[in-house]
């Protein structure tokens, strides 16, 4: 009763646990040291025999009060041993170790023997002289048709505008159940070189075809997180006909890489500068993201960047050798769920 | 250094860009070993072969209608023949008697000379064996007998000591249930050990035995695997299935008595059970595809065993009832 004088609900609740608990376990009325609930309650409160755990207890509510006990116990705890921390680094000053590194995923990263050395001869032979050698050896000059599957839907036709004017030299056609196949030597014999075809299920694109025309590799990307011009919260003006910069971070391994040079080899060889607008495709966790920005060098050290155009996240679902053909072409890369995903910390790209 | 870790390779697989490579599974190294000093792509390897003899050397059929022969004892390149005439890339290369049999695409296939001194430019005999071949393969049991195949190229078993005719030729499966024609695409050919059959592997994803014994010329087994066209087969030390290949990575035992799979890509294992035979041809992608599924083309050898019973252990999964005949 003489807890009751207090008027806070939960040390009133304690005062009744306090009251309650000597009552539990009858037998021991030495405290024991084991159990951190004999901890917080008074010295005269009755210990609980060693090996008990919270959940043995059947009452929901009192089960409850303990665990809440117990958790605000360990957060003090842990708060003080930060404190101490803290107070040793400043007292060693200079001399303290570093800060561990927080493990993330992507430190976790498992080795792969597909990331590519920079140094490695034969992957800079081979990507000298593969399918994009022409555009990369300023022979050929990118001219891109942007079509969709058929009967596309509002926000499909929108965003194949807006990234006709986010790809410089690209061509927006509808189509009209055209065959790929049939699409495609039509697209060759008028020097196209890339084509990019948007799928669309129930009014929004889920899907990207990205193919090197004459008979380059051909790439199927899941899309997801589609958003327009006008979903873009503080975007700035329109994106104007400079040809942007390109940025690619993060693509390491040699699939990565031939993923990478397809991007590259949509936009022409010389950025203008004076346009100030990078388009960036950046590789996180086996998703590509795509972004378009512009960007102002307030100070020598200070930029702001607007965001301008869509904005869509890529995920790699197969590479094929030779333009599109997915019965009868053979695939460089298939993304197999199954046995490929069995790892939280291995990526592909 | 080059000689004996030239012995002690057991996948010899050819690239893209000109380059022999040698892999040691046991140590996961590779090897590479060039005939001029540096990768040129107009060399990419488009044929590989043991010479006969033993497996002390490696025929290589370069795009650029070269054959290489390669010295695994030694670890390089000995010297090279220049085998004109016909267009595509070479699609079979066997050798006999010191002489070099290759079949290109467009379909010439020609016996050579091959001895170091002379190098004629004329090859001793030349046959005519249709367009669109995919697969020349000569049968390790009597060296002069030659199978081809290709895209609506079908079977045909060639003696080269025999007549210009070839001495089987298989005739086209009856028409589907909807009379139509079906098409004819083999992609790979073997010959099974201890008899005369032959199996072949389509690019419509059918796996058929030919019996040139019978009076039946045509299939005398089909089995089917998947949805996609096998690139390519290679047989199990038991004779009794073979392993195929498809363009999307996935490999399949079809067992030839039953005419179905036993087991298929298991999607647990960490790793693709690798085909083991000496060679293969592959892009220069090496780390990739040898960590994935292989899927492109397969010869065969007598280091199958090594790994065969790694495979041979795995249980069967399903067992179906036998194939029907065509």
């Amino acid at each position: 009763m003489a807890k009751t004088g207090e008027k806070s609900g939960g040390s009133g609740k304690k005062g009744l646990k306090r009251k309650a608990a000597p009552e539990e376990p009858q037998e021991a009325a030495v405290v024991e040291d084991g159990t951190t609930e004999s901890g917080v309650q008074p010295p005269k409160a009755a210990a609980f025999p060693p090996g008990f755990s919270i959940s043995e207890i059947k009452n929901k509510q009192r089960r409850h009060l303990m665990f809440t006990r117990w958790k605000q116990q360990q957060r003090k705890e842990k708060l003080a041993a930060k404190k101490k921390l803290k107070k040793e680094r400043e007292a060693l000053g200079d001399k303290a170790p570093p800060k561990p590194i927080p493990k993330t995923i992507d430190n976790q990263r498992v080795f792969d023997e597909t990331i590519v050395d920079p140094n490695d001869e034969e992957v800079a032979y081979d990507e000298a002289t593969d399918e994009f050698a022409s555009y990369f050896n300023r022979q050929t000059s990118p001219k891109i048709l942007i079509t969709t599957s058929d009967r596309p839907h509002g926000r499909t036709v929108r965003l194949c505008e807006q990234l006709s004017t986010v790809i410089p030299n690209s061509h927006v056609y509808y189509r009209r159940g055209l065959a790929l196949k049939k699409i495609i030597p039509q697209c060759i014999s008028r020097d196209f070189t890339d084509l990019i075809v948007i799928n669309e299920d129930r009014k929004t694109p889920n899907g990207l075809i990205l193919s090197h025309l004459p008979n380059g590799p051909t790439a199927h990307f899941k899309m997801s997180s589609v958003r327009l011009r006008k979903e873009i919260k503080r975007r700035g003006k329109d994106p104007t006909e400079h040809i942007p910069e390109i940025i690619l971070n993060n693509f390491t391994t040699r699939l990565g890489h031939s993923v990478g040079r397809m991007f590259a080899s949509l936009f022409p060889h010389n950025p203008q500068f004076i346009g100030r607008q990078v388009a960036t495709f950046h590789n996180q966790r086996d998703y590509i993201f795509f972004r378009f920005h512009r960007y102002i060098f307030k100070s020598e050290k200070k930029v702001g960047i607007q965001e301008l155009g869509p904005r869509f996240t890529l995920k790699l679902r197969s590479l094929q050798k030779g333009t599109f053909d997915s019965k009868y072409g053979e695939y460089e890369w298939v993304h197999k769920p199954r046995e490929m995903d069995t790892s939280r910390r291995k990526f592909h790209l | 250094m080059a000689a004996t870790a030239a012995r002690w390779n057991h996948v010899w697989v050819g690239t893209d860009t000109g380059i022999l490579k040698g892999v040691n599974l046991q140590r996961k190294q590779a090897a590479n070993f060039m005939a001029s000093g540096q990768p040129r792509r107009e060399e990419a390897v488009s044929a590989l072969c043991w010479s006969a003899g033993g497996e002390t050397q490696i025929l290589v059929g370069c795009a650029d209608g070269t054959v290489k022969h390669f010295s695994t004892e030694e670890g390089r390149f000995q010297g090279q023949r220049h085998c004109p005439g016909g267009e595509g890339t070479f699609r079979g290369l066997a050798q006999v008697d010191g002489t070099l049999i290759t079949c290109v695409d467009s379909g010439i296939l020609r016996v050579w000379q091959d001895n170091d001194k002379e190098a004629s430019p004329d090859p001793l005999l030349e046959l005519r064996v249709g367009p669109g071949v995919c697969r020349m393969r000569q049968d390790p049991a009597r060296p002069n007998i030659v199978a081809t195949g290709g895209k609506e190229n079908a079977l045909k078993v060639w003696d080269l000591q025999g007549s210009e005719e070839p001495v089987f030729r298989a005739k086209n499966v009856r028409n589907d249930w909807l009379d139509l024609r079906v098409p004819i695409w083999d992609q790979d050919i073997q010959f099974l050990p201890e008899s005369q059959k032959l199996v072949t592997c389509t690019g419509y994803h059918q796996v058929r035995v030919y019996d040139p014994a019978s009076p039946q010329r045509r299939p005398v087994l089909e089995a089917t695997y998947g949805e996609y066209p096998l690139t390519a087969m290679t047989l199990t030390p038991g004779g009794n299935s073979v392993i195929v290949g498809n363009t999307h990575g996935q490999l399949a035992e079809i067992d030839l008595r039953q005419g179905r799979d036993n087991w298929e890509d298991e999607p647990q294992e960490p790793q693709e059970p690798k085909k083991i035979p000496s060679e293969d041809t592959e892009t220069d992608e090496l780390w990739a595809s040898l960590e994935a599924a292989a899927k492109r083309k397969f010869l065969t050898s007598s280091d199958l065993e090594q790994t065969q019973d790694a495979l041979q252990t795995r249980r069967r999964k399903r067992k179906r009832p036998g194939s029907t005949n065509s």
